[in-house]
């Protein structure tokens, strides 16, 4: 096909120069240049950050650890673990209600979601909190009949209480639809295989279902999770000594209003990128599956498996 | 091979219909099979055969007529001289005798090949996990499969799943085995792998009801071929008679097409 002898010609040392092991990427000057600009800008920014004196960085790394931000820092992070713990435990329980074919249950579901997804979470959490002009005192009664046991509302319902019970059922209004959303994505040949074998409903989910729309489950629930964290700080609303609400505290007496918000942001920071990385870890488990060469999970059986299957 | 005639049927077929919606897909089904048969059932595509097998084990429930396997109405039982529907876990239980074989092969993509065969023997039969693995073991190799026990369904080919998919309906040692269209998603190269599985379980005195589009499986190792068209069984018989010397019209042209 070719008239021009010298492109088929091999080079001197006889490897063909059209092979693209022989090849190199061109130096691209436009990007370094561009690398260099953004470099500057970025030092720059930091340099002007750095010697703000109003940013107050000594009184940041004086107040850092101080006693009364860790122990806020403590209960943000409790109330974040407790909060999410119920809150994907509920929510759970109301994806499943919500798809089932029973219309109490997913009646039930529906108007759950409805409620606690469409009223925001501050105004929630102050609900909580007041419960107690509403219902002055808390009993179990027999229906329309005399009351067995009886609490005060205001004993029953303090901060913690309100900001655990407003947090978790706001959470678990989301994380249901996540739930469901995350279910509606297995095949439906994986419930009905399970169904032919004899499984019941709920071992089905456990073992079948649920293991394979935990990949589709992961990622929004750690984008929750780290929202949540987020989320404490409303708490601070009803007077929940969290993380936010001790940096106001201190701010509080000694005016130093931008450094202790800066105590707080750096820990919101450090806590959610820690969470980054465990969410990693976590949607690697779950894609196990996915990976034909299945190095981290079982090395040499996978990898010996797959060499005889290709 | 043949069944005995003076045995009870495994599974009988009376009179089952059924639609979607107002669409009937099974308009009086009378069919018997006993125990030991292989019996495969042609059709075109709509003359409802899939119906029919995913009905005897109640992956689709019927509006008319019964069936009985192994002596038990399949999700139904009788309480106080009246027919009363069965709980889904009761369901649950009379499936447990029936294996079944998918045209999607529907393993589960999250276990290993070992797992997908054990999961059923240990969590639905509470048979001891050693005692399955071991069993499994053997089935991968009944399979032909043995070396790829740890590896997960992705990493295998469509005939390779589907032969894994036959040792896990076997591994519940079934009474009865359901194939619904086990080779129509393979490449034409790799049905013959596991057309081959399924002649040596035929062999083996497996009762089997086998839907499949494969004319020559039905010559070579069905005991009886059933042909359906438009919901009704409409020729059965031995696949010499069928096959060789259909009857019915509608046989003759569905037959002439694979000639």
């Amino acid at each position: 096909m070719s008239t021009n002898p010298t492109t088929n010609a091999p080079p001197s040392g006889g490897a063909d120069f059209r092979d693209v092991v022989t090849a190199h990427t061109p130096f691209r000057t436009g990007r370094l240049v561009l690398w260099a600009i953004i470099a500057i800008v970025v030092l720059d920014f930091v340099w002007i950050v750095a010697n703000n004196e109003n940013f107050g960085w000594p009184v940041v790394a004086q107040y850092f650890f101080d006693p009364t931000v860790i122990s806020g820092l403590y209960v943000s992070l409790g109330l974040t673990v407790v909060a999410m713990i119920l809150g994907v435990a509920l929510g759970l329980i109301i994806a499943i209600m919500r798809m089932s074919n029973d219309r109490l249950a997913s009646g039930f579901a529906s108007l759950f979601i409805w409620f606690f997804r469409g009223t925001p979470l501050l105004v929630q959490l102050i609900f909580w909190y007041n419960m107690s002009t509403l219902f002055p005192q808390l009993s179990i009664t027999i229906p329309f009949g005399p009351s067995l046991i009886s609490w005060d509302t205001n004993a029953v319902i303090t901060p913690m209480t309100a900001a655990i019970v407003g947090l978790a059922l706001n959470e678990a209004a989301y994380m249901a639809e996540i739930i469901r959303g995350g279910l509606l994505s297995v095949d439906r040949g994986q419930a009905e295989t399970a169904e032919a074998f004899g499984m019941t409903k709920g071992r089905a989910l456990r073992r079948i279902i649920i293991p394979q729309a935990m990949r589709s489950i992961v990622p929004p629930t750690g984008n929750q999770l780290i929202s949540m964290i987020k989320a404490t700080s409303l708490v601070s609303v009803i007077a929940m000594a969290d993380l936010l609400y001790s940096v106001q505290s201190i701010y509080n007496r000694t005016f130093e209003i931008i450094p202790m918000l800066l105590v707080a942001v750096i820990w919101y920071l450090l806590i959610t990128s820690v969470l980054n990385i465990g969410q990693s870890y976590i949607e690697a488990y779950y894609g196990r599956s996915e990976r034909r060469n299945g190095a981290t999970a079982k090395p040499a059986a996978v990898a010996a498996a797959e060499e005889a299957s290709h | 091979m043949t069944a005995v005639s003076n045995t009870k049927p495994l599974v009988q077929a009376r009179n089952v219909h059924k639609s979607f919606d107002h669409l009937e897909v099974l308009k009086g089904i009378d069919v018997d099979i006993m125990p030991g048969e292989v019996v495969v059932v042609l059709g075109p595509s709509g003359s409802g055969k899939s119906t029919f097998l995913r009905c005897i084990n109640h992956l689709e429930s019927i509006q008319k007529g019964y069936i009985e396997v192994d002596g038990e109405q399949i999700g139904y039982r009788l309480h106080n001289d009246r027919l009363e529907r069965l709980s889904p876990n009761g369901i649950a239980r009379q499936r447990r005798k029936i294996g079944m074989v998918f045209q999607q092969f529907n393993l589960y993509p999250h276990m290993t090949v070992l797992q997908n065969i054990i999961e059923a023997p240990v969590g639905v039969h509470g048979e001891k996990r050693k005692d399955a693995i071991e069993n499994a073991k053997q089935l991968l190799q009944r399979v032909g499969l043995s070396e790829k026990a740890d590896a997960y369904p992705r990493q295998l080919s469509g005939g390779q799943q589907q032969r894994v998919a036959i040792a896990r309906a076997l591994a519940i040692k079934p009474k009865l085995m359901l194939f619904d269209e086990p080779t129509s998603a393979l490449d034409p190269e790799l049905v013959g792998e596991v057309l081959s599985t399924m002649r040596d379980l035929a062999k083996q005195g497996l009762t089997m009801i086998v839907v499949t589009h494969e004319i020559g499986f039905a010559r070579e190792a069905a005991d009886r071929v059933v042909f359906m068209d438009g919901g009704v069984v409409v020729e059965q018989g031995k696949p010499e008679d069928v096959i060789g010397n259909p009857q019915h019209p509608r046989t003759q042209s569905f037959l002439s097409r694979f000639l």
